[in-house]
Parts: structure tokens; C-alpha cells; sequence
């Protein structure tokens, strides 16, 4: 589980997070959803320590994330995993040496125990096969996959998921969100997701967060996202108009 | 104000390289591929300037001698001098600031647009030491190979111009090569190609690591980083000169 307090987040006078406090739930796939600008990514970054809030703290479980120095970070972070935006694969290797690298990093396996769990962790995220292409070679769900691969090889406690849709059809979104639900699961991680595809909130929201303007807005489950009377949230969810009259017709049919 | 920030930020990131590696094989695996990046793929580069630059210093002494009373076999003794003084480690270092400077930037600044140091950052890996510190121990190891070879490519640079150009015999130019040595000038080139190395790898890397905003910015990384390691490996020639001299 992780816990953030009272999270703000300045860049000069520019306010991004403006006190934010919520908890992201073990087992779970925890979504931040907001339009753009909202604060989504820095929310993302603070959480990972990429970068310092102004004010407040990040738990891990018991452990005060925000206080810890850089050197003691290393422990709980060998138990984070992330999927960024643009995969962040390392172009100058192949799909199996950016898998294996943090075994190499971290690990003191075989170099067969180490091939063992590639290949295995490939399969999971259904890439038998796909070794010895380099990043350029795959396509950009592929590339996707190699990137939870890379950050489930060594079990993590945490995902960390940055747009994992973006850039992507929606069938293969639909795998991608469908591949992170199980291995959250599976594993019994906690899972956050920073998106902003309705398809993920629909359909692997377990605990979402609407951020608007540095602020969180509402919280709740996917469930409760189409009874909410948030205006916010219905804006943000049911922006077109099309949106707009498929829930209307569902309300409807629930009302007969 | 703001070039004390960087010299500031300069400095911790120096200090934040000493890190206790992960897992030493990766670092010596990256070590290995910086050597073989910097050093097998400079030796062309480094051989074709310092032949140029001894062939030059030989005719130019030769007509600066003109018809006065100073012996002709002067001439390899010169060129032997100020190439393993001052043109080796300097030349090379300045055509290395390009090349390997450039490169260096550009490869860190990109890596950093393509969040992979977030990535590796957030696996826990200690990015300063992982990323930079392979590159500036390489570089201090195999740039001051890359002087010494210069100095040899210099010298036969020298007896070519002066022996196929006529300027002197190849007796003279050998007993010219042969006069004067002083230990104490290897030192002075072992200390500058020392110093500049750690300097162009250094100012590389860190106008790499911390780029920020589009390929404009990576573009102009890359160039200050060459810049600024030029000027600082000038500065460093000047000082160490004063201190060994």
C-alpha cells in the first residue's frame, strides 16, 4: 500500500499539486485520471522519487518514502517497477537484454537461471519468441510489453504505469490493460496507473483518482464512476457527446 | 550567479560518481565498451592530425632556421619536444573534445529525453555512477595511450616531411631525436593527458546528464559541451604549464 499526505508540488509560481492526499491499495490497479495539465506525471514522479514534493509525504507501507536519503532509497526501490510513456527501452540492446538487465544488476543468478526467467517472463507478457529483435525492431505495443517485462522481472511490490495506452490502437490498448490487471493480481501489487483512456477506467479501475488542477476532485471505483454526480468527473469521463448519450441510455435501461 | 550553479552542480556530480557499484560486472562491462568506443574508434582521427601536425612543426622549424648558425639536426629535436610537451597531449585533446566529447553528450542527453535514466533511476540503480563513471575511468586510461601514440605519430610525421621534403638527412633528424631528452617532459604529457581527459569526459557528461526540453537543447548540449572543454583543457595547459615548468 501506499499512502501520500497532503502532496503539494510547486515549479517556481506555477502550483502543480496543491495539497493531495489519497492511498493506493494493495492488489488493486489504482488509476490517476485528469485532463492534461492536471498534475498526473508529477503525481507519478513524486511517488517514484524522481523528483522531491515541496510539502508532505510518501508511505510505503510504514516506511516514510519522502524522508529516506538517496542511498536508502535503493531497498524499496529494487521493489518498484515502471512502465513509462515512451517505454524507455534501451535502444542499443536487444528485447532480452533489456529484460535481463535488472537481474544483471541486481542478481546474483546464472546466466541459464537468468535466461530461464526472460523467457518466462516473456511469455507472460506474450512475447515468446521475441529475444533477439532490438526496440527499433518491434512495434509500439510490443515495445510496451518489453517495458512490463522489464519492470516485473524482479517481482516488484509497486507498478508504476505512465500513459501505458498512449500512442496505441485500442485493441492493443486493451491488451496492454488487460496484461497489467493480471499481473497485478497475479502478483498482488499495487498498481498505479496514470491515464487518461476511458476504455482503462472502464474496464481495470479498481480505485480511481480524478485530479483537476493540482487538486483531487473525487475518488471512487469504476462502478461508481457512471451513478457519480461529480460534474468533474462526468465531464472528464463523458466528454463527447457520443459518451454522453451512451450513459444517458444506460441510466435508462436501468430505470425500466 | 549561474555559472556558479553549474560549477557547484558540476562539483556534487563529481562526487556523486563515487558510488559502490551495484553489481562491479556491469560496471567493468561498460568500462570495456566506453574503452573500445573512445580508444580503438579515435585511433584514426588521433594518427591523422598528429602526422599533420608533426610534418607542419618540421617545415615550419626548418624555415625558421633559414641560414643561421644553429645546427639543421635541431629540427628533430624540436619536433620530438614540442610534440610530447605540448602539441600530443594538447591536439589530441582538443580533436577528442569533438569527437568523443560530443558524443558523450549526446548520448546521455538522449538518454535522458528518452526517460531511460528515469528508468534506470527508478529500478535503483545509481545513475551517476553507472552512467558517467565507466566513461571518465576509460577515458583517463586510454586517452593517455592516445597521447603517446600521438607523440610517436608526431615524431614520424616530422622525419617524413623532413626526409622525403629534403630538408634535413635522416641521420640528422635521428641525432636530433636522439639530443636532450629530459624524463621530466613525459611527465608533464602523462599529467596534461591526464587532466584533459578527466576534463572532456567530465564536462561531456554532465552537459549530457542534465539536459532538459528537445532535440534544440540536446543540439546545443552537445556544442557548449565541446566548448567548454576546449576552454577548460586551454586553462588546464596553461596552469599545468606553470606549475611543471
Amino acid at each position: 500500500m501506499i499512502r501520500i499526505e497532503n502532496i503539494k508540488k510547486q515549479f517556481g509560481e506555477q502550483k502543480v499539486l496543491k495539497g493531495v492526499s489519497t492511498v493506493f491499495e494493495e492488489g488493486k490497479t489504482n488509476l490517476i485520471i485528469g485532463k492534461s495539465g492536471a498534475g498526473k506525471t508529477v503525481m507519478l514522479k513524486l511517488l517514484v522519487g524522481l523528483i522531491q514534493p515541496t510539502s508532505g509525504t510518501v508511505w510505503y507501507g510504514d516506511t516514510n518514502f519522502t524522508a529516506l536519503t538517496a542511498k536508502q532509497r535503493k531497498a524499496i526501490r529494487t521493489e518498484m517497477g515502471m512502465l513509462f510513456q515512451g517505454s524507455a527501452l534501451f535502444d542499443s540492446m536487444t528485447v532480452e537484454e533489456n529484460v535481463k538487465f535488472p537481474l544483471d544488476m541486481f542478481t546474483k543468478l546464472t546466466a541459464k537461471e537468468k535466461s530461464i526467467q526472460v523467457d518466462q517472463t516473456l511469455e507472460r507478457v506474450e512475447l515468446t519468441g521475441s529475444n533477439n529483435k532490438y526496440p527499433s525492431e518491434v512495434s509500439g505495443g510490443m515495445q510496451k510489453r518489453v517495458g512490463i517485462a522489464r519492470a516485473i522481472i524482479l517481482n516488484p511490490k509497486y507498478l508504476f504505469c505512465d500513459e501505458p495506452n498512449s500512442g496505441l490502437d485500442p485493441t492493443t490498448s486493451m491488451r496492454i490493460d488487460a496484461l497489467i490487471k493480471k499481473i497485478t493480481i497475479e502478483n498482488n501489487m499495487t498498481t498505479v496507473i496514470n491515464t487518461h483512456d476511458m476504455n482503462s477506467v472502464m474496464e481495470i479501475g479498481d480505485k480511481i483518482n480524478l485530479l483537476h488542477f493540482g487538486e483531487l476532485a473525487w475518488v471512487g471505483n469504476r462502478k461508481e464512476v457512471m451513478t457519480s454526480e461529480n460534474d468533474l468527473l462526468q465531464d472528464f469521463i463523458f466528454a463527447s457527446p457520443f459518451l454522453k448519450r451512451l450513459r444517458d441510455a444506460a441510466n435508462l435501461n436501468k430505470l425500466k | 550567479m549561474k555559472v556558479l550553479f553549474h560549477f557547484g552542480r558540476y562539483l556534487i556530480f563529481i562526487k556523486n560518481m563515487f558510488a559502490r557499484p551495484e553489481r562491479f560486472s556491469m560496471y567493468w562491462k561498460e568500462t570495456m565498451r566506453q574503452m573500445t568506443d573512445i580508444g580503438v574508434g579515435s585511433i584514426v582521427i588521433v594518427g591523422l592530425v598528429s602526422v599533420f601536425i608533426g610534418a607542419v612543426t618540421a617545415v615550419q622549424f626548418a624555415y625558421q632556421l633559414g641560414s643561421s648558425t644553429i645546427p639543421r639536426w635541431y629540427i628533430g629535436y624540436i619536433v620530438r619536444d614540442i610534440m610530447i610537451i605540448e602539441l600530443a597531449p594538447t591536439f589530441t585533446c582538443l580533436a577528442l573534445a569533438g569527437k568523443v566529447g560530443s558524443n558523450i553528450a549526446a548520448e546521455l542527453g538522449g538518454m535522458r529525453q528518452k526517460e531511460q535514466i528515469d528508468a534506470l533511476e527508478v529500478m535503483g540503480v545509481d545513475t551517476t555512477a553507472y552512467l558517467v563513471a565507466p566513461k571518465i575511468f576509460a577515458a583517463i586510461v586510454v586517452i593517455p595511450m592516445l597521447v603517446i601514440l600521438s607523440a610517436f605519430f608526431g615524431m614520424a610525421g616530422g622525419y617524413i616531411a623532413c626526409v622525403a621534403g629534403n630538408l634535413i638527412s635522416d641521420a640528422e633528424f635521428m641525432q636530433g631525436l636522439r639530443s636532450f631528452f629530459e624524463v621530466r617532459n613525459i611527465t608533464m604529457m602523462m599529467v596534461k593527458a591526464f587532466v584533459f581527459a578527466f576534463l572532456l569526459t567530465s564536462v561531456a557528461c554532465y552537459k549530457g546528464f542534465f539536459v532538459t526540453g528537445g532535440s534544440i537543447e540536446l543540439g546545443r548540449a552537445s556544442t557548449s559541451a565541446v566548448v567548454i572543454a576546449n576552454i577548460a583543457i586551454l586553462l588546464a595547459d596553461y596552469i599545468i604549464a606553470l606549475i611543471l615548468t
